[in-house]
């Protein structure tokens, strides 16, 4: 007890901002940190915990299990999380899927929820909710800058490609809302498919000026590699997922000139994002990704609305979170009024700096973007 | 130029099927000459894959990964075999997928460990970068066209090993009565091992082979698995021949209907929906396949005993 009570003087003393003497904020982080697409759910949750380890405040503490990418297992986690453990926040999930397993629940609860990475339509229109909070993307938004900056560059006759699965039809469906020219092919392909001859053949076969595909994490990886060693040449374009830092590596050299699009990229020139790159660095060898971005703006945001408000306080402390008062590492950030972001977003290229692959941003995709849900959303 | 995409599709579809058989041919073996059903094999594969990105990698060879696939994965299996699989001959089926399936766990948090989440980088060599020019009007993928020919190498090689050799004849004797076998003085347990590795051999080949053209992560063995088994059902479990006729047949019916059925049924069907229904037929296509062959020839095309 006089332990807490120093901390909190001395954290009143520090702080010439109106500093509220809050009850400490108990956050529980769901994430993947095992078996397949693992390395999304360890960048997110080291990009939180840079965050949190930076702030170094001892009113917040994290609790961190491994979903292993099952939705029953997420499911159990939550709950002991809620009715064990009593979290004042939930986080941290990756997939889609997941998280319309985990967030209904959650919020019908009370507790807040703040997603890092998935963004289903299903929760930013009618089904949005007061307790949920979204601080990477809704899902169709890195697909519609990458239709839209299609226009710009010319293509007239896309080739567009995803796996066949809710998340697919999104994509494919985003990139379709603002893309103008003809469609050279439209073809879905199983979740988890690795061997894509058949697809480039037809690919080959067709007119196409340009494909488009979203495939996440190692299907990516096999599409792009046979991509290239069957010597297509025929441009290609991605959200980000195919193309990010942590997979870039396997993919080799065939990932060299592709442009994808992204809400964050390691040169967006800020103060903040300069200092997260390099702390990045620093604590983890390795450069982040933009999960990584997407964890530390989610403990970012936290530490902000702590600043501002008591966690016991929900009104105040959702009316601070929906504020969004923090320096995010992709300059600027606003939440909706579904609670989504409005944002910019980048469109990047696949570039080799020394003798490792990056991206680089080329252009804005789209400025100050809302998502085509948010009309829905009675909030 | 449709009778040339035809003919691109039926390369790939013969090229996917010599890639299962690569792939489902350890499994058979294992099976027919143990009889025992190895849910591990997915994690042989991905062993000889990740093995040959580390190896090629640190030496900058792929053709010093491509033998350390092999060697790493040959040597997992005997390890396996002597430590974990001895114990397991007399015990049901049951008993075997449930040690198998833990070591199916054992395996993917061991590479995690070891070799982190993110996958791994291998590319083929340069040589086999680009497209090659066959019969004048088709541009073809270098690389695939070597894993057809590597792997009906390995298939004549597989073929000759059983049928015409002295090693051949003792595990096609241990296959139809162990205990006569021993009997003979030939040592059997040794015999196991030997089928075993070279099982986990073949297994960690062609992860090291399929690597190199997808992605080498931690989880990459389970779908393979999966697929194997198909192969290994239609063909007749425990058969070598039947293996390469189910995996080809796999590989045909995969490929043309991921190429063909979204075309063909728009001549029936509104496109959208015929673009879905393709979609979602294509890709359960080989499973159908599989339930058609089983009602005639229950026991697989090529029923391994009688």
């Amino acid at each position: 007890m006089n332990k807490k009570l120093i901390t909190s003087l001395l954290g009143a003393a520090l702080c010439l901002a109106p500093h509220v003497d809050a009850a400490p904020v108990k956050v529980g982080m769901i994430t993947t940190l095992s078996g397949g697409g693992s390395g999304l759910g360890v960048d997110v949750r080291d990009g939180f915990m840079l965050a949190v380890k930076t702030a170094n405040r001892s009113d917040l503490e994290v609790i961190v299990e491994d979903d292993a990418r099952k939705p029953a297992l997420a499911v159990q986690i939550a709950d002991k999380m809620i009715q064990k453990e009593k979290v004042d926040i939930l986080t941290g999930i990756i997939w889609s899927n997941l998280a319309m397993a985990v967030v209904p629940s959650t919020v019908n609860q009370g507790v807040l929820y703040l997603s890092p990475n998935a963004g289903p339509s299903a929760l930013a229109g009618q089904g949005c909710h007061k307790n949920y909070f979204n601080v990477a993307w809704q899902n169709d938004n890195l697909h519609e800058a990458m239709g839209n900056y299609a226009n710009s560059a010319a293509h007239k006759n896309s080739f567009i490609l995803a796996p066949n699965y809710p998340a697919g039809k999104d994509a494919l469906t985003g990139y379709k809302r603002l893309y103008k020219g003809n469609l050279a092919g439209e073809i879905y392909t199983k979740l988890g498919q690795k061997d894509y001859a058949a697809e480039i053949a037809q690919i080959r076969a067709s007119s196409a000026d340009s494909v488009y595909i979203f495939l996440p994490g190692g299907m990516g990886i096999a599409f792009m590699k046979q991509y290239s060693q069957a010597g297509m040449t025929t441009p290609i374009m991605g959200p980000a997922f195919s193309f990010d830092q942590g997979i870039l590596k396997a993919v080799g050299k065939a990932a060299l000139g592709v442009r994808n699009s992204s809400q964050w990229n390691k040169d967006i020139d800020n103060a903040a994002n300069k200092v997260f790159v390099a702390d990045f660095e620093a604590a983890y060898g390795r450069l982040p990704s933009l999960y990584a971005s997407q964890g530390y703006d989610t403990a970012n945001l936290i530490l902000s609305a702590m600043d501002s408000a008591d966690i016991n306080d929900q009104d105040a402390f959702r009316a601070a979170l929906k504020s969004a008062q923090f320096d995010s590492v992709r300059g600027d950030f606003r939440f909706g009024n579904n609670q989504h972001p409005i944002q910019d977003i980048y469109v990047r290229e696949v570039v080799m700096e020394g003798d490792v692959l990056t991206n680089k941003i080329i252009g804005v995709g789209l400025k100050d973007h809302q998502d085509a849900y948010a009309a829905n959303c009675s909030l | 130029m449709d009778a040339i995409l035809l003919l691109e599709q039926l390369l790939n579809g013969l090229q996917l099927g010599i890639m299962l058989f690569l792939i489902a041919a350890g499994l058979t073996l294992i099976f027919g000459v143990m009889g025992l059903i190895n849910l591990a094999h997915g994690s042989l594969y991905m062993i000889g894959a990740f093995a040959c990105a580390a190896v090629a990698t640190w030496s900058g060879s792929f053709w010093l990964g491509l033998m350390a696939s092999l060697t790493f994965a040959a040597a997992a299996g005997a390890l396996i075999e002597v430590v974990i699989m001895r114990q397991l001959y007399h015990r049901e089926h049951l008993d075997q997928v449930l040690a198998t399936f833990a070591l199916i766990l054992i395996c993917s948090e061991g590479t995690r460990w070891l070799f982190g989440s993110f996958p791994l980088y291998l590319d083929v060599p340069d040589i086999f970068y680009g497209a090659v020019n066959l019969f004048g009007v088709l541009q073809y993928s270098r690389y695939r066209l070597f894993i057809i020919v590597i792997g009906l190498f390995t298939a004549l090689c597989i073929y000759l090993l059983i049928n015409k050799t002295r090693i051949g004849m003792r595990i096609r004797a241990g296959a139809a009565d162990r205990q006569m076998t021993a009997a003979l003085g030939i040592n059997i347990s040794l015999l196991y091992t030997l089928v075993f590795a070279l099982g986990a051999a073949l297994a960690g080949f062609s992860g090291a082979l399929v690597g190199s053209i997808q992605s080498v992560e931690v989880g990459m063995g389970e779908p393979v698995l999966i697929l194997a088994f198909v192969v290994v059902v239609i063909g007749g479990i425990g058969s070598i021949r039947g293996a390469l006729v189910g995996a080809l047949l796999v590989g045909m019916v995969d490929t043309l209907g991921r190429g063909y059925l979204p075309q063909i049924l728009q001549l029936l069907l509104d496109p959208v929906f015929a673009n879905t229904l393709g979609a979602a037929l294509s890709s359960i296509a080989i499973y159908l396949l599989m339930i058609v062959i089983l009602v005639f020839k229950p026991k697989g095309l090529f029923p391994a005993h009688g």
